[in-house]
């Protein structure tokens, strides 16, 4: 089996993660920036972490043959505080010319409020003027479906946003058809409580779509897995999906929307 | 791929289906045993558990949209970074 991680906070994982993600085929990884559990209180703590994830993260990476991508943001739940937040923002164009930065993410909205929303629409305006892919985070639970539409509506207001180089990440039932349906790509996220299980996930892939979406684990310092993106397709194969369906969905997908940035190299597995 | 028959789908997902509802009805058990006042996402909870019967064949995102928060403007200010599960005017 061969897969890609399109989106997994390896800064929070140990390095026996690494390890089983290697022997179950991972072939790349792609790390979004995001939220530390706790708000950083000056700009230059994100300074540190973007070095993390540009320098650092992709050496501990290449210790078990795995590339390493990475995506550069302030994650909405810290964009309340729109005075750091700008300060955040002015740092990114210094590391998109890293090697392994492929776009701007995980944005998007947390608590759908008119300071995340202003936030949203900088990061947006970042991306159209340094021509980069964007990721972005919906909202968990119940704000999940009101903070997509606004999240959509946000992009579809930039008319210099292509739909085809943006994922939505972590959609659900309830909202993976609109973002599909608009042209975007959307990510299934697998967590063992909250948003999609391996079942649910495929189910979406047979009833809804199976084209412009990835699997992701989203693992981080909470209740997530590593190894969910292997799981669910092990669930394709206990349902009788062909090792081509499966191939196209965990490597196949990813490949062909992260080949849009020409920092992306189509890995090669043993 | 052809659709798969009740049985194979039964032989497949049933025994983790069951070990779920159990886990739901201990959980319904364990919340009446309890004290104190009605909480929002066990009402939640409840008001899901009539769509699971009817026949709808989205039951899950039927739910999903009963538990989402159904404004449309964005908030002034929020007081909380988390989500609760299911909204909590519903």
């Amino acid at each position: 089996m061969r897969y890609i991680e399109p989106h997994g906070h390896m800064v929070s994982r140990t390095t026996d993660d690494y390890k089983a993600m290697a022997l179950a085929g991972c072939a790349a990884i792609c790390e979004p920036a995001f939220w530390a559990g706790f708000d950083r209180k000056s700009a230059d703590g994100f300074y540190d972490y973007f070095c993390q994830l540009t320098q650092h993260e992709p050496a501990r990476a290449q210790k078990f043959g795995i590339p390493h991508y990475s995506w550069l943001c302030i994650n909405p739940k810290e964009s309340e505080d729109m005075g750091l937040a700008r300060e955040v923002l002015a740092l990114i164009p210094d590391f998109l010319n890293a090697l392994n930065v492929l776009g701007i993410g995980e944005i998007g909205l947390n608590k759908n409020t008119r300071n995340e929303l202003k936030i949203l629409e900088a990061h947006i305006d970042l991306a159209v003027k340094y021509n980069q892919l964007i990721l972005v985070h919906t909202p968990h639970l119940e704000d999940k479906r009101k903070g997509t539409r606004l999240i959509l509506d946000a992009l579809k207001n930039n008319p210099k946003i292509n739909p085809g180089r943006v994922i939505i990440d972590h959609v659900e039932e309830h909202t993976f058809k609109e973002v599909v349906d608009q042209g975007f790509w959307a990510g299934i996220t697998l967590y063992p409580e909250s948003k999609a299980s391996p079942q649910r996930a495929i189910d979406m892939i047979e009833t809804i779509s199976s084209q412009r979406v990835w699997l992701n684990s989203a693992c981080d310092w909470g209740h997530s897995d590593p190894l969910s993106v292997p799981k669910t397709a092990l669930e394709m194969k206990r349902r009788g999906h062909t090792v081509q369906a499966i191939d196209n969905l965990i490597f196949g997908n990813p490949v062909q929307f992260l080949s849009q940035s020409n920092k992306f190299i189509r890995p090669e597995i043993i | 791929m052809s659709p798969p028959t009740r049985k194979e789908v039964a032989d497949l997902h049933f025994m983790d289906a069951r070990a779920k509802l159990l886990d739901l009805a201990a959980f319904l058990d364990r919340v009446d045993r309890s004290s104190g006042s009605d909480d929002h996402r066990i009402r939640g909870l409840r008001l899901a558990l009539k769509v699971l019967n009817e026949g709808n064949k989205n039951r899950v995102e039927e739910i999903l949209n009963q538990w989402s928060d159904p404004s449309t403007e964005p908030l002034e200010k929020s007081d909380t970074k988390a989500a609760t599960g299911v909204w909590p005017k519903l």
